[in-house]
């Protein structure tokens, strides 16, 4: 049992210690919580904030937890993770799935009682829809996800209540990938009349119908009597509120006009927000599938060098940083290319042997300057670090880093820009070093491992290399299908990234802090904020 | 008079054109490119395929001069076309928004109106008195105190002592006037203070000047009512480049109060100013951009025209 009740927050910096009652729930580990015995309540409308806007509601083109919020309640998936068992996969419109023994053929028999809003039956067929136009979209419309179903050769339904995906090869990431919340199935009849229908319209088949939505205002949901689910969703309703500036959002929450925010604040945030709900409130805490890696420009003279890239991770300590930035940032876990916690992450003590991530920082800082020295780097070498203009964990994290990299004798500039120039300068190699980050919705190496394939094989390898070995890695590991086998090739080549060439490495992942009232009741935490976001289980506690 | 305001008019045109130009050559020289922006910005993988299919399907791959001709002539027929951002059309988008903007910039110019013009002639009529040390004091306050810090701080207050806030969704006054008012009496107030402490210093100094001139002395050594001399003879005179400071300040407004909507999170134009330009929505920032200068050219015009009824000397040739 992971729940860890009620510890007194001293408060420092404000004056006056205040006990402030909290409830932990730490996300990976959590069992069964004490909430779940409690007798869920139907009635009353959620309300909750959300920290951008929709641009479309076409969950096949976007990546923004801002439409996945406010839009993810209308639609079910073909399969989903379980929220209670992270990462457990269980069926949602899928009642059971097979596969074949080779890996090429996965069978998927379609819950009979499924219904879309209108009152048609969710069969076979919308599934098909639905993925061919995520994987082979039609001319004019945007799949953000196609790159991740490459494997698939065709889907087939040999009846209304079977879907059939045959693929070209067999992929150990294909079915977590079904699972994925952005997957929402829509309607075949209205797919074959616009594919473009679903960026301004909804009609799933999710708890909750749509009601309204006023564009960088609010959204509106209403429960869906005919849910295939009977007894949920629990809510009537609810209302998101698109706040973007987090004061703002910080005070809706503290005053009781939302009662949480899904994707997580920060350390500060969650104690202002907790210092004034006290018992009335809660917070769960989850590692956060996303992280903050430094991207070097392996084009740009020194840093073509292995030895100076290899230098500048060493000088890192990344044990401090956790420490340190823990307190007041988003930024806390030491890992290598895989959460800390996920089944593919490095053990501490395979982590250690990787440069910049032992123990001996002393020593490993020694060894940065022997390097730098060998490699012809002078001392006080002056280079530039870009890095976004978003104080956590952007700046604070750059600000360590910079400041790590000066006790080797670099003398760094900070230069912080908004988002555009940023991006723009990272895509045209206009940088020396870079802090760039990444988030998915599941631990899964095919997604987290694209980032530091050869650039011409990936738009987000920044870094500008190109390592046939690390592609051929990839391919490895992504048709291996033996556990222990794939965990043994993702050491090969997290070893290669990070340590032996050292292109790009990651400083810290992050930590999910969700801090609501705690009379909303069965939302649990994952480690992404893309997860567990359809409310069916949510209810509110007078 | 009716030539120069024809004249004026049609003036408005050349004008706007340039400003397109201007805000079209200007958004795309700005580095970022918004369908990279709506990929990588959140540090997902999309393949180059998809990133350049939507550039295509946004139009952003034909040149530029196509680009710019193509907005140009669906303006001219008021077809403000869609959003690159959400697909919606801008038009609507803008008219949600505009209600807003436009009543918390009324609002926050009666209330800037019913405090600076009494103040400021107070402190007038009865200079370096303690009266007027007191109005010094609180215009030199309100031009001190940024109106999205005095939000912030009013903020704090309702949610620390009072644990209230405003509703945090725009209800239309014809809808519900109460909880209209209830969300938007604060920020037009935070507003209105730093406006009122302008416009209370433009009136004191204006009348100042006033009441010094010739024809309030003749007014007064003719024996004429005192409150009469000051409404009628100074007031009237010192009011032209008060009402001038008022409507530049309204035309502002309408699309300025960037911060202030954003800490009291309100859906006006201002917010979606910043949400469109840096998320590099070329054809909302475009439309925005034109749309508020057609409300400075709107409003200028309109203050001349009022200054030219008020006062007889101003003549437009």
């Amino acid at each position: 049992m992971a729940i860890r009740l009620f510890f007194k927050r001293a408060n420092a910096v404000r004056a006056g210690a205040l006990p402030v009652a909290v409830i932990v729930w730490a996300g990976l580990t959590a069992g069964p919580s004490a909430f779940a015995a409690e007798k869920p309540r139907a009635g009353s409308n959620l309300v909750f904030a959300v920290g951008g806007t929709p641009p479309s509601f076409d969950g096949h083109r976007e990546t923004t937890f801002a439409m996945l919020h406010p839009v993810a309640p209308h639609y079910s998936t073909l399969l989903r993770f379980d929220p209670q068992s992270y990462p457990k996969i269980v069926g949602d419109v899928a009642e059971s799935w097979t596969v074949s023994k080779d890996g090429l053929v996965y069978t998927f028999k379609i819950r009979r009682n499924v219904k879309f809003h209108d009152g048609s039956q969710l069969t076979a067929r919308d599934v098909k829809a639905t993925y061919d136009k995520i994987i082979f979209p039609p001319a004019g419309v945007a799949s953000a996800r196609q790159a991740s179903y490459a494997v698939v050769q065709e889907i087939e339904t040999p009846d209304i209540y079977t879907v059939m995906f045959r693929l070209k090869q067999a992929s150990a990431s294909f079915l977590a990938n079904l699972a994925s919340p952005w997957n929402f199935i829509y309607k075949a009849d209205i797919l074959v009349r616009d594919p473009r229908w679903y960026e301004k319209n909804i009609m799933g088949s999710g708890p909750f119908v749509f009601v309204e939505h006023v564009p960088g205002s609010h959204w509106v949901g209403k429960k869906n009597p005919d849910y295939f689910m009977k007894g949920r969703p629990y809510l009537d309703g609810y209302r998101a509120i698109f706040i973007r500036d987090t004061a703002p959002r910080v005070a809706a929450i503290r005053s009781g006009q939302a009662l949480i925010e899904f994707r997580g604040f920060s350390p500060a945030a969650r104690d202002d927000i907790m210092k004034t709900l006290g018992n009335k409130g809660v917070v769960q805490e989850s590692p956060w599938i996303c992280n903050l890696t430094v991207t070097i420009n392996n084009e740009k003279k020194p840093f073509d060098d292995p030895r100076v890239r290899r230098a500048l991770t060493l000088a890192i300590d990344r044990r401090l940083a956790s420490k340190a930035l823990s307190k007041i940032s988003l930024a806390k876990y030491v890992g290598g290319l895989f959460r800390p916690g996920s089944e593919f992450a490095a053990s501490d003590a395979e982590l250690k042997k990787l440069a910049g991530f032992g123990d001996n920082i002393e020593g490993a800082r020694k060894e940065a300057r022997r390097l730098l020295k060998e490699a012809g780097v002078p001392e006080g070498f002056s280079f530039s670090l870009k890095n976004r203009n978003v104080k956590e964990p952007y700046e604070v994290t750059g600000v360590f880093v910079i400041d790590q990299w000066r006790q080797i004798g670099l003398n760094v500039n900070h230069i912080q820009q908004e988002g555009g120039p940023y991006f723009d300068d990272f895509r045209q190699g206009n940088y020396d070093a870079g802090i760039d980050f990444a988030c998915d919705f599941m631990d899964e190496p095919d997604l987290q491992l694209i980032k530091f394939l050869s650039s011409d094989k990936s738009t987000l390898n920044y870094a500008r290399y190109k390592d046939p070995v690390l592609d051929d890695l990839y391919e490895k590991q992504s048709r291996e299908t033996h556990p222990k086998k794939r965990l043994a090739l993702l050491r090969q080549f997290e070893k290669r990234v990070l340590d032996e060439r050292a292109y790009q490495f990651h400083i810290l992942w992050w930590q999910r802090l969700v801090p609501h009232w705690a009379k909303v009741k069965g939302w649990k935490i994952t480690p992404s904020h893309y997860l567990n976001q359809d409310l069916r289980d949510v209810w509110l506690a007078e | 008079m009716v030539r120069y305001l024809l004249r004026r008019l049609l003036l408005m045109i050349p004008t706007l054109l340039g400003v397109a130009a201007l805000v079209f050559i200007m958004i795309r020289i700005v580095p970022g490119d918004i369908v990279e922006l709506k990929y990588a910005g959140q540090g997902a993988y999309a393949p180059r395929e998809a990133i350049e299919r939507e550039r295509a399907q946004l139009g952003l791959d034909k040149p530029l001069w196509h680009q710019f001709s193509t907005w140009i002539w669906g303006m001219a027929r008021l077809d403000f076309g869609q959003s690159m951002w959400t697909g919606r059309p801008i038009a609507h988008e803008i008219g949600i928004r505009l209600e807003l903007s436009l009543q918390l910039a009324l609002m926050a110019t009666l209330i800037a109106v019913l405090i600076a013009v009494p103040l400021g002639t107070i402190a007038a009529v009865k200079q370096d008195t303690w009266i007027d040390y007191c109005a010094r004091v609180f215009s030199i306050a309100g031009l001190a105190v940024p109106s999205f810090w005095l939000g912030i701080l009013m903020i704090l207050g309702f949610v620390l002592y009072f644990r209230w806030l405003p509703p945090l969704t725009f209800t239309s006054f014809w809808v519900d006037p109460v909880a209209n008012l209830s969300q938007m009496i604060w920020p037009a107030i935070a507003v209105g203070y730093r406006y009122s402490a302008v416009a209370t210093r433009m009136t004191r100094s204006a009348l100042l000047e006033s009441l010094g001139e010739d024809y309030v002395r003749t007014a007064r050594a003719k024996g004429v009512w005192e409150p009469r001399v000051i409404a009628r003879h100074a007031l009237k005179n010192a009011i032209l480049p008060v009402i001038t400071v008022i409507g530049l300040e309204f035309a502002f407004l309408v699309g300025g109060l960037v911060v202030t909507e954003q800490v009291f999170n309100l859906n006006g134009i201002g917010k979606l100013f910043v949400e469109a330009i840096s998320q590099r929505d070329y054809t909302m920032v475009q439309s925005l951009v034109l749309l508020t200068s057609a409300v400075f050219i709107v409003v200028n015009f309109a203050v001349d025209l009022v200054n030219a009824c008020l006062d007889p000397r101003v003549r437009y040739q």
